[in-house]
């Protein structure tokens, strides 16, 4: 479009200046650190490399992961679009308390969302006789804690208002009048949504939609709390942690190749992001 | 429900199922939970409760917590506006990978991120070295800990600010600048209060996720109590691991924790509502 | 309004308990596993995760060939009080064998291990022992020989944390210990001697594991105070980095073994359990304790290690402190000892 003018605003003082303390910043703080990762998994040759991607307990974690990972985007895209329409299309009482305790995940360490989840559903916590009795009556043997609906749990609950927030703000800003002139023509409440909001939200969803599953795999220390089997509910964060503390050095090596692994999941994360873009940009 | 006057202005459909949505998984998956730390610090007399609140170690958590936190989110708002800016408004080689990289902090285990950060800023590492001929010593010190802080916080800023700064037109400032207006001035008094509430919204977001952190923290800080470098959920960490497992204990200083990290959300949305006022008025 | 919003909270519930169970189900296969081998779960802590992987191959051979069944073990990991309270919060161990007897008391006191447990096994129920040793940098610069060199001036000392990590009392017990034969019992002086070696210390991380890797891996400080497994690993993954230097007295760790008496007789895994950590103390697996680095309990076999252990460093033992509930009390409690003199 006006990459013309762009490449003209380059040429000023103040540009250069946000450009070379940008990237600085972004070098010192990201690169770096991305740079260390990548030069020590592949310090012992991509042998050690490919050994230690392909290792049992890696791709066990590697399917923990996807699956907590997909559950956390499902559950967290229902519940943000559930609470954005309520928040942004109706006026109630307590709406702004609603919206704070909403946000309560964000602010919480993750320290204390493990905790908080053992004690509730832990063998000492309240629940656990309820959990005992509906297994019982349902002749399952379910369990909320060190296992694998546990490690979702853990997930879903520190990625929780990710997409409610990034929804939130643009249908405020859409209003709802475009809403209600339909709802007057006539339709159905769900074409509604289908027809009329989701066109105007559907960036802000994928924006959500990314952050939720980025934030989601990457999820070390809530998960910890309630995972604790090698290759049966770790996740790939925690393999790579159980590798780190494995104490060689060639183990050292393999947590830095596993990392990378995550690394990798992102950028193929971004990319799909870049392509949906795209396509939207050219459906406009 | 309520009022009857609100009732009459709901032209829209839904609002009782995604109440009852709303409600119900937001209970069962973050408040009930929640009032289970609740529950466990109340099992304190208030006289423990307070005995342990306020013994110096404690204290000196919360302090640096919440000063390296604040410390960390500032920073990130100078760096993170810097970085969207160029991201959104600047075209340059590899300005799409530098895009994709923003994330990297969240798909870092905070573990490895923590390992790797307190190896870089070791007097052993480049960039340690580096400071510690200015007479600085990031890791194991304050410092380092904002450090930590920083990495795990900016992707808050720059997502925030994103979407805001690709809406915001041009021609704004093109016309502030054209009127005559120093870019200084057009960038104060015309974008920022634009920007302002998706800034507060990444100060928080990153405020907030600093405040509570712990597995990038424990292993640059040192952890030391004379010198004031550790953090909360490391003495949480400490009342639960060390050989009396103190459930109670924990659950108390995480209830503080909480309570603290709400309040400064809420102020942060107070502030926020206040910028929101002053541009519109 | 209100019964439709109410009908609405019965279908939301209904919908959460499909959810619910729809996680179950998935969890459920997850758990069931892909074979008919007896499944046991060895919660553990960190120094131990190469020695059992060896273990559970010779372990599953052994019971192959005794009973004809086949064995999975599941092994975990962690701080040793982070495991131990993961069992008490519903971590399903069958077997725990974690770093010092008061971890596993804790899981006693939950009611998960009956009493009785440190006799059930030889040799109070540790079939491997260690002990306290400094792992210096090439060349010893520093000079150090032993504890008193510690509290030199100038002298950077690594040491986790002993009010976050178990592991951790027995190097703050080690150095009390010595200091206590040094000035014959006199507390004053004690408490000098041991304020000052923690005056000394640069880096206290949260967990031995840690602290490890601060002084290996980020090269900080002159002296690691670890167990002595941790540290003799640490000479074999790198190679001509350090020295190991062992101290005049020390104590004699010993990481504990136990059955998780509720959880193996629900899985029916106690005969298995048993088994397990019997086994522990046969020729071969005693072998392969040395060959970790750990001391093996039977006096026969740690003599074929003379060479990797020094073998005359006089050690002190947890029973001098009254047992491990009570040096807890005595030392790492809010506001006893340790408190008292690393904030003096």
């Amino acid at each position: 479009m006006d990459t013309k003018q762009q490449n003209a605003r380059r040429r000023g003082f103040i540009p250069g200046l946000l450009l070379t303390s940008g990237i600085l910043f972004f070098f010192i703080m990201l690169v770096f650190p991305l740079g260390e990762v990548i030069y020590r998994s592949l310090k012992d040759g991509f042998a050690v490399y490919a050994s230690a991607v392909t290792a049992k307990n890696t791709l066990s974690a590697l399917k923990v992961t996807l699956i907590a990972m997909v559950s956390a985007v499902l559950v967290n895209t229902f519940f943000g679009l559930c609470a954005s329409w309520l928040l942004t299309k109706f006026e109630f009482r307590g709406k702004q308390v609603l919206s704070a305790l909403i946000d309560i995940p964000f602010s919480i360490s993750p320290v204390i969302a493990g905790l908080a989840y053992i004690m509730t559903f832990g063998r000492m916590g309240w629940a656990a006789p309820f959990i005992d009795w509906l297994n019982e009556l349902l002749g399952t043997d379910i369990s909320f804690v060190f296992s694998v609906p546990g490690v979702v749990l853990a997930t879903v609950f520190v990625t929780f208002p990710f997409v409610s927030r990034e929804l939130i703000p643009v249908m405020q800003a859409q209003g709802s009048s475009e809403e209600e002139a339909a709802v007057m023509m006539g339709a159905k409440g769900f074409t509604v949504f289908r027809r009329v909001t989701f066109p105007h939200i559907r960036w802000a969803l994928l924006y959500g939609v990314i952050l939720c599953a980025a934030r989601a795999f990457g999820e070390f220390g809530a998960v910890y709390a309630v995972s604790k089997a090698r290759g049966k509910t770790f996740t790939l964060p925690l393999e790579i942690d159980a590798l780190y503390m494995a104490g060689s050095a060639e183990s050292i090596t393999h947590a830095f190749a596993v990392s990378s692994l995550l690394v990798l999941l992102s950028i193929v994360i971004l990319i799909v992001k870049q392509i949906v873009e795209y396509r939207g940009k050219r459906e406009a | 429900m309520t009022g009857k006057k609100q009732q009459g202005k709901r032209v829209l459909p839904g609002f009782g199922l995604t109440m009852g949505i709303t409600v119900a998984m937001l209970s069962l998956l973050v408040l009930i939970p929640l009032a289970s730390i609740l529950a466990y610090s109340f099992r304190l007399s208030f006289d423990e409760f307070w005995e342990l609140i306020s013994r110096p170690n404690v204290r000196q958590a919360f302090l640096t917590s919440t000063g390296c936190a604040f410390l960390a989110a500032l920073i990130n708002c100078v760096f993170g506006l810097n970085l969207a800016w160029i991201l959104v408004r600047y075209d340059f080689p590899g300005r799409r990978l530098m895009d994709a990289m923003i994330e990297l902090p969240f798909a870092l285990p905070t573990s490895v991120a923590g390992i790797t950060l307190s190896r870089m800023y070791s007097d052993q590492g480049v960039l340690g070295q580096l400071l510690q001929k200015i007479g600085v010593k990031a890791s194991y010190s304050k410092v380092g800990i904002v450090i930590a802080m920083v990495f795990i916080g900016i992707p808050f800023v720059v997502r925030a600010l994103q979407p805001v700064l690709e809406k915001l037109p041009k021609s704004l400032e093109e016309a502030s600048e054209m009127l005559g207006a120093s870019r200084i001035y057009t960038f104060r008094r015309v974008i920022l209060p634009e920007l302002m509430p998706a800034l507060l919204t990444g100060f928080g977001l990153a405020l907030a996720r600093g405040i509570g952190e712990y597995g990038s923290v424990i292993y640059i800080s040192g952890n030391s109590e004379k010198a004031g470098t550790q953090v909360v959920s490391y003495v949480i960490m400490q009342k639960l691991n060390s050989g009396s497992v103190d459930y109670e204990g924990a659950a108390a200083i995480a209830l503080v924790l909480l309570v603290v990290s709400f309040l400064l959300l809420f102020l942060v949305s107070v502030v926020q509502i206040a910028a929101g006022r002053r541009t519109k008025g | 309004m209100k019964k439709s919003f109410l009908k609405k909270w019965a279908v939301l519930g209904m919908a959460a308990v499909v959810l619910g169970g729809g996680l179950a189900g998935c969890g459920g296969n997850e758990a069931g596993g892909d074979s008919d081998a007896v499944a046991l779960t060895n919660v553990s802590y960190d120094p131990t995760r190469e020695f059992y992987t060896a273990y559970n191959q010779m372990f599953a051979e052994h019971y192959q060939k005794e009973t004809g069944k086949a064995v999975e073990v599941t092994q975990s990991h962690g701080g040793s009080g982070s495991q131990a309270r993961s069992v008490i919060e519903g971590n399903e161990a069958d077997v725990v064998t974690l770093a010092l007897a008061h971890d596993i008391t804790l899981i006693e006191e939950a009611g998960l291990i009956e009493p009785g447990w440190l006799e059930e096994f030889e040799q109070n129920s540790a079939p491997y022992t260690s002990t306290i040793a400094f792992l210096v940098r090439k060349g010893n610069e520093k000079g150090i020989s032993d504890w008193d060199d510690l509290v030199k001036k100038g002298v950077e000392v690594i040491t986790p944390d002993p009010k976050s990590s178990g592991g951790a009392c027995w190097n703050f017990l080690a150095a009390w210990y010595y200091s206590e034969r040094k000035f014959d019992g006199d507390e004053a002086k004690m408490k000098e001697f041991v304020a000052s070696l923690y005056d000394n210390v640069l880096v206290m991380d949260s967990g031995a594991r840690g602290a490890t890797t601060t002084f290996v891996e980020n090269g900080q400080g002159d002296v690691l105070i670890a167990w002595e497994n941790e540290a003799l690993l640490a000479l074999q993954e790198y190679p001509n980095e350090f020295e190991l230097v062992t101290p005049s007295i020390s104590i004699k760790a010993e990481p504990s073994v136990a059955v998780v008496d509720e959880n193996a007789d629900k899985n029916g895994t106690q005969e298995v359990a048993k088994e397990y950590l019997s086994f522990l103390y046969s020729q071969e697996a005693q072998r392969l304790a040395g060959e970790n680095f750990y001391r093996p309990s039977d006096e026969a076999v740690l003599q074929e290690f003379g060479d990797v252990f020094d073998l005359n460093v006089e050690m002190c033992t947890i029973d001098d402190f009254g047992g491990w509930d009570q040096a807890y009390a005595d030392f790492f409690a809010d506001d006893t000892i340790f408190d008292e003199i690393y904030n003096q």
